[in-house]
């Protein structure tokens, strides 16, 4: 069975195709990576998977469960960090993910949420508002909400967009040890060397159309067979993208 | 490092945890959204009541000051049932973190329940606090307890659904005071709060009759007094109908991610 499964998805906003026909299968255990320029689509086709967004037509299921008529189940198997650092300004690191939880239906969820914060980095901050946190510290916040409910399929929409390199370093080395753990893993990101370092296989993305989808090998491979000696992902991402200029 | 994948939890609703969530809220600011309303009932009991005590007769032998108290309580419990839902809403879409009740498994009538009861809370809160600290400045009857419950706590889930719609509805915070400001005020200061409507000139009589909190405030008044404009039953039917009208619109917003669900 797939983690996720993208079938013939569209999304329109009025005259504007944000997605076309997107099909993409994203099997478990995977870490996958979901490129593409600003505007190509990414956050729209991760918004419909978190039920954020509705498509004007196609599907999504996360592990078989269908994400607008079985959403309970699909959300409660999906982990969303979302793109923005966003807060509630009212509580403490604490309180945000007891109430998190609550959301999810799950009760005494302490042992839990001092595991997760001990592994971000956190512990030390648990009892502060999060209006005192700095921005790299409500980043590793966010993480740790879509963790609270320990869902197998965890997505991250640009984590370390804006956040220092000490961050980034210990977030991947979390993230890296769920996927060896089994958890599937989606992650879009601007940073193509933090892609092609962890992601096992690669969809790009361009005007709301999959113009890519292969092993970050074998899409290393053709930059290396042809223009480029040692050619990186960019140089790929880069020849993919203005292709049919 | 404990394994994520397979889940121990058995779940359960995510509505008290929301519904918690909405009280611990208001109430972590509780200075601000239960001392002020109750300050400024004061306010008005004392600067209406001195005024107006000796020049304004209302049902034969009740004191102005007796007959104020319970308007100004119900004023108070429905502008702050409002102000709950509403503010709470438009402040999580806002600063975006609306987002993670969002990606929880809640559905719209968790999403309602949760959010309307707490209004209710903060509402019934704040009015019971007006109630205490105005009840010392005169004596008060309390005829029919019951209707008293009955009105409050109706009224209370009309004006928490009204705030719910206003806060899916409005983008901006003026928008949203707009609302508050134009519609939800004069209605309130114009049903009969400081006046009974049988001492207005027959035209604003009959527009009276088309505020529906004109209803709330006569049947609450009928439970402590025993005396009302209208007869409580016929105010707890429009009362009854205003609420299913304004939860069945709230609720139909949730269910179709109206502003919410792109």
């Amino acid at each position: 069975m797939s983690a996720i499964s993208f079938k013939h998805l569209t999304k329109n906003y009025g005259s504007l195709v944000a997605l076309n026909d997107v099909s993409l299968e994203i099997e478990e255990g995977e870490f996958f990576g979901l490129l593409g320029p600003n505007g190509a689509g990414k956050t729209t086709l991760i918004s419909i998977l978190a039920g954020l967004c509705r498509p004007t037509a196609g599907s999504v299921e996360v592990m078989g469960h269908d994400v607008q008529s079985d959403f309970r189940a699909a959300r409660r198997l999906l982990g969303i960090v979302p793109q923005e650092l966003v807060f509630d300004p009212f509580f403490t690191v604490r309180e945000t993910l007891q109430f998190q939880s609550g959301y999810f239906g799950i009760k005494n969820n302490g042992e839990w949420i001092d595991e997760i914060l001990h592994h971000l980095g956190l512990a030390d901050k648990a009892n502060k508002n999060m209006r005192a946190l700095s921005g790299g510290m409500k980043r590793r916040v966010l993480v740790a909400q879509a963790l609270v409910h320990r869902p197998p399929v965890i997505v991250l929409d640009e984590p370390t967009a804006g956040v220092d390199v000490e961050l980034r370093q210990s977030l991947w080395k979390f993230i890296s040890r769920l996927n060896q753990e089994g958890h599937t893993i989606v992650l879009t990101t601007h940073y193509l060397e933090e892609a092609q370092e962890l992601c096992g296989r690669i969809a790009m993305l361009k005007k709301g159309e999959i113009v890519a989808l292969d092993t970050t090998a074998n899409l290393l491979a053709r930059v290396n067979n042809s223009q480029t000696k040692d050619g990186d992902l960019e140089d790929v991402f880069m020849q993919i993208m203005s292709e049919g200029r | 490092m404990t394994q994520l994948r397979s889940s121990p939890f058995a779940y359960a609703s995510g509505f008290k945890a929301l519904f918690y969530k909405e009280v611990k809220r208001f109430w972590r600011v509780s200075f601000q959204t239960v001392a002020a309303p109750v300050l400024t009932a004061i306010l008005y009991l004392m600067i209406f009541g001195h005024v107006l005590e000796d020049h304004v007769k209302v049902y034969g032998a009740i004191s102005y000051t007796s007959f104020l108290i319970p308007g100004l309580v119900m004023m108070s419990l429905l502008q702050n049932s409002f102000a709950n839902t509403s503010s709470s809403i438009i402040q999580s879409k806002i600063t975006g973190n609306l987002i993670f009740v969002l990606l929880a498994p809640l559905s719209h009538l968790e999403f309602f329940m949760a959010y309307v009861l707490a209004a209710m809370v903060r509402g019934l809160v704040v009015g019971l606090g007006v109630f205490l600290a105005t009840c010392w400045f005169t004596d008060i009857s309390f005829q029919m307890p019951l209707w008293i419950l009955v009105f409050a706590i109706l009224s209370a889930g009309v004006l928490g659904a009204l705030g719910l719609i206003a806060g899916i509805w409005a983008e901006k915070f003026d928008q949203l005071a707009a609302f508050q400001n134009f519609f939800i005020m004069p209605a309130t200061m114009l049903s009969g709060v400081f006046y009974s409507i049988h001492t207005l000139p027959a035209i604003w009589q009959s527009i009276s009759h088309f505020n529906p909190f004109f209803y709330m405030i006569d049947g609450f008044r009928y439970g402590f007094f025993g005396v009302s404009d209208i007869s409580p039953w016929f105010s707890l039917m429009v009362v009854g109908t205003f609420f299913l009208v304004v939860a069945l619109v709230a609720i139909r917003l949730l269910a179709t991610g109206y502003k919410l669900r792109h």
